[in-house]
């Protein structure tokens, strides 16, 4: 046993050596983490679509390929098997960051990528153009939604978009009374729900935080809640800082969220629409979830098909199939969003439906703050004076504690 | 005479096999490496060699915008670690988990092991070894979430807790302790069980011989006698809960730990490198660890 230390340790200079080696001839390159978006990697786009290959493996959103197991009468992804023959295989994304490292791997298909990881995918070559004349549905998705700055470079589509939606505001309408109308409910330090607050785990909950400064303390000077420079930055994570000491527990994973205010252990926090839907399904405590006075953050979704997609004539057809209207009209129902197919409104049960997501009305789309990569280069013009989304990763480590 | 013409046509093949074995058996080197040639590159590449890259991509970077690594030598990560205070303030909370955890099984599993190896019949031995066999059959993800629905509100542990007028942990560091204390018992039980089923009964009764009562025939026969097994435990535990980050997002509220930071550096922040970086800590606290108890003598035996 005394011998220990000096076989480990010339293991370990033996190995450190064949790992340098190994790693010797891809040390050079790269060109350091730059501010300015990199040259689009040249990905070709696919010229036609064939038969299906039998399988698609999808990166997805809770709740966008649902298949009867959560709701037997929700359900498209079996419809979708018989038409064309693709077995869908579909892994949850909990958060955009995870999308784009599952998309990294190279496994999947296709991915329906919110606005802060679309860039992301089509910048590190992830993702390949979409041939949109080869997806007939597109013709009628909403007009606001096409060649957009987050789905599209220099007016070539990077996929098809399939839905957008405000993040909101829940509550359980038992214990919180009066029912709150502000997003101040959970950035109130002293809050009388200390404890049961829940907040979403990613960093980009902090643009949550800096859009309620922006409407509460205007001499900070925000302007777009994804452009902070380090001041607004530093008062952004104050403010989560005093949220912390509320917090009974971050959520990330949906279903996490839906256990929590089931047993009470959150009755107050941020949400989607889907995650409400499925507590009211449920029944076991009631909940409200609301867009607060202060607007909101939200997504804008596209489905995206991978740079090296093993079966890319699946991942056509889904699109396609994804953008249907009545499919469309059911995935948006489902998950509580407004669809992007302009046609899809004709569709939905509940026919006022369209009107209460604003799913035609461009100017509310666009009063939306959609989830979008924060850069160096600030995206409200004011130059390179940003925090970029490697910092609010760590600020987010340093908010948690 | 008829054995000898028969093995006639048989011999060269024998004779072909006679010599490989005859050759193995003069040359021992390499009989040797035919027979660990395959588990030494396992090990060594594919275990100490991707421990080894993941060290070295500690001194690489990322691109701030498509999160792709880039090849640059740097201690950036390392500075980045040292110089914030949140990242020495996530590493002893670690540390003081892996203890707290290390000790609270320790004292469940010494009387346990005690009654089990020394007091309990065959038969309820070997029902006992079997209880707490079985759990470790369970996921560990199950167990994990079982736990979550205690510790709910109005779960079984508040439940319980509440006749005493107290109230259960809910989520926090103290649900963490709780659960990984639950998920690695085993791991230090069996080795003080095995620790006490080798220590004769005859050192046991000779001390009660000879007057001692049973506290001190406790601490001056088998505590010195069992410390190894003890020790071995403790490595299990200590580890297990310095690398947990999976418990900690389950049932730690907003609690975060060294493999939190890690795990979410992969997954959320798409920084390898300062992963990898990361990464130093547990290790450097396990050899640290191993050291500190190979110099009590523990590891002598084992």
């Amino acid at each position: 046993m005394s011998r220990l230390p000096r076989t480990t340790g010339a293991a370990f200079a033996g190995a450190l050596v064949l790992a340098l080696s190994a790693c010797g001839g891809s040390s050079s390159g790269g060109g350091g983490g730059g501010s300015a978006a990199p040259a689009v990697p040249k990905i070709p786009m696919a010229t036609q679509v064939g038969a299906g290959e039998g399988e698609l493996d999808l990166v997805n959103w809770a709740g966008y390929a649902e298949d009867g197991t959560n709701d037997k009468s929700v359900d498209w992804v079996h419809p979708f098997q018989k038409a064309t023959g693709c077995i869908v295989h579909d892994k949850i994304g909990n958060t955009s960051d995870e999308m784009v490292q599952l998309m990294k791997t190279g496994q999947y298909d296709g991915v329906s990528a919110s606005g802060d990881a679309t860039l992301r995918l089509i910048y590190g070559g992830q993702v390949a153009p979409v041939n949109t004349s080869l997806v007939p549905n597109y013709a009628t998705i909403q007009p606001f939604l096409k060649d957009r700055s987050w789905n599209s470079v220099d007016n070539q589509m990077y996929g098809i978009p399939h839905g957008w939606g405000a993040n909101l505001l829940m509550w359980n309408t038992k214990s919180v009374t009066p029912a709150p109308t502000s997003w101040g409910a959970v950035f109130d330090a002293n809050s009388p729900y200390k404890g049961k607050v829940t907040a979403y785990d990613s960093p980009i909950y902090i643009a949550d935080a800096s859009l309620y400064l922006m409407r509460h303390k205007p001499d900070l000077g925000i302007k777009d809640p994804y452009a902070l420079d380090q001041k607004q930055l530093d008062a952004a994570v104050g403010l989560l800082k005093d949220q912390h000491k509320t917090v009974g527990e971050y959520w990330a994973d949906y279903t996490k969220e839906v256990q929590a205010f089931e047993s009470s252990n959150s009755v107050i926090g941020t949400t989607w629409q889907v995650i409400a839907n499925l507590i009211a399904a449920d029944k076991k405590v009631s909940v409200k979830a609301i867009e607060p006075s202060e607007g909101s953050t939200g997504w804008s979704d596209t489905w995206m098909i991978a740079a090296h997609a093993k079966h890319p004539n699946c991942m056509y057809k889904w699109m396609n199939w994804i953008t249907s209207p009545e499919v469309n009209a059911q995935v948006a129902e489902w998950f509580g969003e407004a669809p992007a197919q302009s046609l899809a409104c004709e569709h939905t049960s509940d026919k006022t439906f369209c009107d209460q997501y604003h799913a035609a009305d461009k100017a509310y789309s666009d009063s939306l703050f959609y989830w979008t990569t924060p850069t160096k280069h600030c995206l409200d013009g004011r130059g390179n004076v940003c925090t970029d989304y490697s910092q609010w990763t760590q600020a987010w480590t340093n908010i948690k504690g | 005479m008829t054995t000898a013409t028969a093995t006639v046509p048989r011999a060269p093949a024998q004779s072909r096999g006679h010599a490989v074995s005859t050759f193995l058996h003069h040359h021992v080197w390499v009989r040797l490496a035919a027979l660990l040639s395959l588990p030494m590159l396992w090990l060594v590449v594919a275990y100490l060699g991707s421990l080894a890259a993941m060290l070295v991509a500690a001194f690489w970077t990322t691109n701030a915008f498509t999160g792709a690594v880039v090849h640059q030598t740097t201690l950036d990560n390392f500075h980045e670690l040292v110089s914030q205070s949140v990242y020495r303030k996530v590493a002893l909370r670690s540390l003081g988990v892996a203890a707290g955890v290390t000790v609270i099984d320790a004292l469940i599993a010494l009387p346990m092991a005690f009654y089990m190896a020394k007091v309990a019949s065959r038969r309820a031995r070997q029902l006992l070894v079997v209880a707490i066999l079985t759990p470790l059959w369970a996921s560990y993800l199950v167990k994990a979430y079982a736990w979550r629905v205690m510790l709910a509100n109005g779960g079984l542990v508040s439940w319980l807790l509440h006749p005493l007028g107290m109230k259960g942990p809910g989520y926090s560091l103290g649900a963490v302790i709780i659960t990984l204390s639950y998920l690695w018992l085993p791991f230090m039980l069996l080795p003080i069980f095995a620790g006490l089923e080798r220590l004769p009964d005859s050192l046991l009764e000779a001390s009660a011989d000879q007057g001692a009562r049973a506290w001190r025939t406790f601490r001056a026969i088998v505590l010195p006698l069992l410390f190894p097994a003890i020790v071995a435990g403790s490595i299990f535990t200590f580890s297990l809960s310095l690398g947990d980050y999976i418990t900690v997002t389950v049932v730690g509220g907003t609690t975060q730990l060294a493999a939190n930071v890690i795990y979410d550096n992969i997954t959320t922040g798409g920084n390898l490198p300062f992963a990898a970086a990361a990464a130093f800590f547990p290790i450097i606290a396990m050899l640290a660890y191993l050291l500190a108890v190979r110099r009590t003598g523990a590891l002598d035996n084992v």
